[in-house]
């Protein structure tokens, strides 16, 4: 089995931006099976009070150090907030994103709001890729030296024009297509971007990898709560976003 | 000490069984740990033909809890039979198949193809609150529950578990009806029917607008029906509804349960099975207890 529950210490958490909490554990066993685009189901209180576990993407492996980044939303990313010690992770889990750079030899990558982070990983392993990332304002925009630092070309966008490009960053990956050649597109964000990309790649025949999110139970593929629609019939008309996922193609699902 | 329990006859290794729909069909919690350490696994709940399920958001934590609507999403009576019963007959524990259906026919039909397999035991689902026709339908109503277990039991040549709804005013009515109707045993309870809002977007948070209840807030209510169950039957009782650590599964035990199934605590901790038995057993140590059956309704009340 790669993934198993681990208790993790606690070597780094800072807040990157408002709410937004970068924190580093030490897990050997996790960050070395770690594959981009996977996730870490996080225990973020006691079993009685908050049953259900937070289900966080990986942003970076490696050695034995594992990074996750958080927005503090609900009562369970407020009580995760709090612990300094030790924090209870199941992981690795899902399917991580299909990287083949033999086969693809102009990736675009591109994140929106805290769907960046999943993406960072993923910026790492690819050969020379492109990434787009948008943001709100200003004040939200992070990671853009670390991405920088791990690829050629990040370009930023905000909606409010406050920093970098002046509006979506989807319009940029579109004068991407025109004017270039993109042979794949990885992307995460909320879901009027995915929907937005989703039809954007499709309309221009370019395989399409999107990573979702879904309110989930177990984590693990039994309990079936963390379903997403797709174009299948019958039982599996609704798949598992912990385990089919969170990585699909495109083409895969119904958004 | 003695860890086996006896269920309408048939023998089980521990009083651990896993709670239908929160384990599957044992795939995934099998990487865990060997299904060997189960006393049963009762399945997810089976339709006659493959079922969808509900849209999604189907589940959101509430305070101690969880609500959910997974509205049985499943491959149908045969797939089970075909793909996932040969993996799980080739472990020690029993296993429980879970049926749902929109009619009594429906349930009979499966009763009947589900006895011809190497199922051990037929648990009756009539109170998911989260389909429209049938299941709860069926399980709030004294009479309908009589009913509708009298025909199934001409199809089952199994143990035939019922399992209860505590969406109703007197839990003892719908036990006596099962009984009556010939029920082999009874598990007890499946969730509470509940809502959750989101107040930003004032819209529920469930697509299907409601789901079911459970996990520890519902555990008081559990026991309280399970002990007012066991004072008018003598039938196995299958005791769920919140059960996290041993000390829940002996209170539960205590109240009047043969056996106990784990659910939602599975979500929480991947290993609550294996821990909650070893509570048992610590239990059982501490207390001198030799026979884990010697816990079942001896709650002293004066």
């Amino acid at each position: 089995m790669s993934h198993d529950v681990y208790k993790c210490k606690v070597i780094s958490k800072k807040e990157i931006a408002p709410n937004i909490i970068d924190v580093t554990v030490e897990s050997k066993e996790i960050a070395s099976a770690a594959m981009a685009g996977q996730f870490l189901h996080v225990k973020c209180g006691d079993d009685i009070s908050m049953p259900l576990r937070r289900p966080i993407s990986i942003c970076d492996a490696e050695d034995d150090k594992l990074r996750f980044i958080f927005e503090v939303k609900g009562r369970g990313t407020k009580n995760l907030l709090l612990i300094d010690d030790e924090i209870d992770i199941m992981g690795p889990l899902g399917t991580p994103f299909t990287i083949d750079n033999d086969k693809y030899k102009n990736p675009a990558v591109i994140g929106g709001g805290i769907g960046t982070y999943p993406l960072f990983k993923l910026t790492k392993e690819l050969d020379n890729p492109t990434v787009y990332l948008g943001f709100r304002s200003e004040a939200q925009v992070t990671l853009e030296d670390e991405f920088n630092s791990v690829c050629d070309m990040t370009v930023v966008a905000t909606d409010d024009g406050s920093y970098g490009y002046n509006g979506y960053a989807i319009d940029l990956l579109k004068g991407k297509i025109e004017n270039d050649v993109v042979d794949i597109i990885y992307a995460c964000g909320p879901k009027p971007m995915l929907k937005a990309v989703k039809a954007l790649a499709e309309a221009n025949n370019i395989p399409c990898q999107i990573s979702l999110e879904e309110r989930m139970g177990c984590g693990i593929g039994a309990c079936l709560t963390c379903s997403c629609e797709t174009k299948t019939e019958g039982t599996w008309k609704y798949k598992r976003v912990c385990k089919n996922g969170p990585v699909f193609w495109s083409t895969e699902v119904v958004l | 000490m003695n860890m086996k329990v006896n269920i309408a006859g048939v023998e089980l290794n521990n009083p651990i069984i896993t709670a239908s729909g929160t384990y599957g069909f044992g795939r995934e919690y099998g990487e865990f740990y060997s299904l060997n350490e189960l006393g049963a696994i009762c399945v997810k709940g089976l339709t006659l033909l493959p079922r969808e399920g509900n849209p999604p958001p189907r589940i959101t934590e509430t305070y101690g809890g969880i609500l959910n609507s997974v509205g049985l999403q499943n491959p149908g009576v045969e797939a089970f039979i075909e793909y996932e019963l040969p993996e799980l007959k080739k472990y020690t524990c029993k296993v429980i198949a879970n049926m749902s259906g929109n009619t009594i026919e429906d349930y009979c039909k499966m009763a009947e193809r589900l006895s011809d397999s190497d199922v051990d035991m037929l648990e009756m689902n009539i109170s998911c609150p989260n389909v429209k026709a049938g299941g709860v339908a069926f399980g709030t109503n004294a009479d309908t529950i009589l009913n509708i277990t009298k025909e199934v039991k001409k199809y089952a040549k199994k143990p035939l578990i019922v399992k209860l709804s505590p969406n109703v005013t007197d839990i003892t009515e719908m036990a006596k009806a099962a009984e009556q109707g010939g029920a082999d045993a009874l598990s007890l309870i499946n969730t509470l029917l509940g809502m959750a809002i989101d107040i930003k977007t004032r819209r529920p948070i469930l697509a299907n607008v409601t789901g079911g209840l459970s996990g520890p807030a519902v555990k008081p209510v559990a026991v309280r029906m399970i002990y007012q169950v066991r004072q008018c039957t003598n039938l196995p009782i299958i005791g769920m509804g919140g059960v996290t650590t041993g000390d829940d599964a002996i209170e539960m035990m205590l109240a009047g349960s043969n056996a106990i199934a784990v659910g939602t605590a599975n979500f929480m901790n991947p290993y609550a099975c294996v821990d909650i038995k070893k509570g048992i057993v610590d239990y059982m140590e501490k207390y001198n207890i030799d026979d884990v059956n010697d816990i079942s309704g001896k709650v002293i009340v004066k």
